[in-house]
């Protein structure tokens, strides 16, 4: 006999899966940016994000979450190494030792005075391959009981 | 300061991470990854002639000076090791291409090949000790992806002890560098090494150099903690397991030679000639016994693996530049050869789809050319000369007598002779003998599986019939280390 499968309502979880996922992705941003010289960094703010995403998957279906994300998180493995080892070979063809920091202060428009360093695109490449392998080992496994 | 330095972890990354990219494209993949491994060896080479030529070179990473920020340091050593592991991470590699099956190539043996090399030539260059913990994590994540790769329940049974064993002696392995931080103050090699000779307490110190050499023995598989040893390296295709059998122990031994050179140093005649000299001889013994009562072409092997690690300490423990000069050669030769037996044994496990001894039989008549490469490379490895084993032999032994080491020495006898005992056993089993394989399997054309394992050949007869200008140079690799001032020298540029 096939077991009926029992719908659940899953109406509270996904009104509160939007508010939360965009507080937590917004904050998971904000501790990428403060990274280099505050509390935060690529590592932690890719986990963050993560737990975002994680939690649009609890609460929405896979085809959705499909469609809304197009990545191949293992992809974004790839760029995020590259991205990261790339910001310390820039500075080697420069002439510096590998991984040499430079920072400067910028005025940009809306957000006035910002320091901006070459620390930035490293946390970045540590933040796609943080959210990437962390959602592959996830969903490995939770692909496991189909 | 010298971006060169780097490149031999930076290079492996980089195309580590592209080759993830081109998952979907198998012919791309080998295309690109049989390049960079050529490239690899020809940068590898080019830094070792450089290190000899111009000394020691030092790269401080991000410009911080060196006791803060993480130094890379290429001495003779280092550059001996990577050249090394980069030749036969380069063949293994070409062995694999015509070996390894479609459905382990999906799953990303590539990258994690690459990835796996990063850890290993990042171990040997570095000259921070919580980084070379770091590298040699970074090696072990790839290693247990590769020991599990193609998930059979072999496999999986034995790749979950190897990596518990591992995680163990990592937490161990951070202790001791917690130990290490608190009781010197910094983790710096070259500045660790200045102060421990500055620091008076040898007792404190002993305990942290044996917390240090228990943490490197698991991962070098010596006595008492080899036990996991043969049994996680006998599941693997042959690619991988020839590749973890000439490669990832001599990590282990690696970091055993530099820390026990470089560090601690201040109490030889305890640490060196009692605990590691007692440490290699059960090793040795032990190693090749569990050779001698085994049946299986692979598992024979990887005992060998143990009583020959067991060789390159006792060359460290009776710490004489001849004796430390043996064990270099040793670790040479020793990488070539096993990586070459394990590659035929992977060979003659094609032709007769078994391991076993007693089922093999007769591939003499049938394949003269893999029965007469391995009967070279056996020989070989059992110290027969003209080949590279003679010649790595026999300085420790000499180097044993000459500091009244005779037990150790008599042992190291024992063994050599149980090791051409145990390895003819393979020869007379496999290769002598009534045909026991099918008349198809009789035919099976082998040339090409052959041709990536001839490099290791004609290296070991070369290393046997050049052993004068190739020991000239691992007396001075021995020299250098022996001499902690050059390294702290260079490091510290005082």
């Amino acid at each position: 006999m096939k077991q009926k499968q029992i719908k659940s309502n899953d109406v509270m979880l996904q009104t509160f899966a939007r508010i939360l996922i965009l507080i937590i992705l917004t904050f998971s941003i904000y501790l990428l940016l403060a990274g280099h010289n505050n509390p935060g960094g690529g590592f932690i703010g890719g986990l963050m994000t993560a737990s975002a995403l994680l939690i649009m998957y609890l609460a929405f279906d896979m085809k959705m979450i499909k469609k809304a994300i197009p990545f191949n998180f293992i992809t974004m493995i790839g760029v995020g190494l590259l991205l990261a080892v790339g910001t310390g070979i820039a500075t080697m063809l420069l002439g510096y030792p590998f991984l040499t920091q430079f920072f400067d202060y910028f005025h940009l428009p809306i957000l006035g005075e910002v320091e901006l360093t070459t620390a930035l695109p490293f946390d970045l490449g540590v933040y796609l391959v943080v959210v990437g392998s962390a959602l592959t080992i996830i969903l490995t496994i939770a692909e496991d009981d189909k | 300061m010298n971006n060169l330095v780097i490149l031999p972890i930076i290079f492996p990354f980089v195309i580590g991470a592209v080759l993830i990219l081109m998952i979907k494209h198998h012919k791309l993949q080998r295309i690109v990854s049989g390049i960079s491994a050529l490239l690899l060896l020809a940068l590898s080479i080019y830094l070792a002639v450089l290190v000899y030529q111009d000394g020691v070179i030092v790269l401080e990473m991000g410009n911080w000076p060196a006791p803060f920020g993480i130094v890379l340091v290429a001495d003779l050593l280092s550059t001996l090791m990577v050249l090394l592991a980069t030749l036969v991470a380069t063949v293994c590699l070409f062995f694999a291409f015509k070996t390894i099956s479609p459905e382990r190539e999906r799953f990303y043996f590539y990258p994690l090949y690459f990835f796996l090399l990063i850890g290993v030539n990042g171990a040997f260059l570095t000259g921070d000790l919580f980084n070379l913990f770091v590298f040699f994590e970074v090696m072990l994540i790839a290693s247990y992806a590769l020991i599990v790769h193609g998930g059979t329940a072999y496999q999986l049974r034995e790749s979950f002890k190897y990596v518990i064993i591992n995680v163990f002696a990592s937490a161990l392995f951070i202790v001791a560098i917690a130990w290490t931080y608190s009781i010197t103050g910094t983790l710096n090699m070259a500045h660790l090494a200045e102060r421990v000779a500055e620091l008076e307490q040898a007792g404190v110190l002993n305990v942290v150099a044996i917390l240090f050499l228990v943490v490197f023995a698991m991962k070098g598989g010596l006595f008492p903690l080899y036990f996991w040893l043969p049994r996680s390296y006998y599941g693997p295709p042959a690619a991988i397991s020839a590749l973890f059998g000439g490669l990832l122990t001599k990590v282990g031994i690696y970091a055993i030679i530099r820390t026990f050179t470089l560090i601690f140093n201040h109490d030889i005649g305890y640490t060196h000639k009692i605990i590691i000299v007692t440490i290699a001889g059960f090793t040795m013994l032990f190693g090749v016994l569990g050779a001698v009562s085994q049946f299986d072409f692979k598992r024979i092997l990887s005992y060998h693996i143990i009583s020959q690690v067991g060789y390159m300490v006792m060359g460290l423990g009776i710490f004489t530049p001849l004796a430390v000069a043996g064990a270099i050669y040793y670790i040479a030769h020793h990488m070539i050869v096993k990586t070459a037996l394990f590659l035929f044994a992977g060979v003659a496990q094609k032709i007769t789809g078994t391991t076993d001894l007693k089922q093999m039989g007769g591939l003499l008549k049938t394949h003269p050319v893999l029965a007469w490469m391995f009967f070279i490379t056996a020989l070989s490895l059992a110290g027969i000369p003209p080949m590279s084993g003679f010649f790595s032999k026999f300085p420790i032994i000499l180097a044993g007598f000459e500091e009244a080491q005779y037990v150790i020495s008599g042992v190291a006898l024992l063994v050599g002779l149980l090791t051409l005992f145990s390895m003819m056993k393979i020869f007379s089993y496999a290769f002598w003998g009534k045909q026991k394989h099918t008349e198809e399997q009789a035919k099976m054309p082998i040339g090409q599986l052959l041709l990536p394992i001839a490099p290791l050949v004609a290296l070991t007869i070369i290393l046997g019939f050049a052993a004068e200008p190739m020991f000239l140079y691992s007396l001075e690799v021995a020299e250098q280390i022996m001499d902690p001032s050059v390294y702290i020298e260079s490091v510290l540029k005082e």
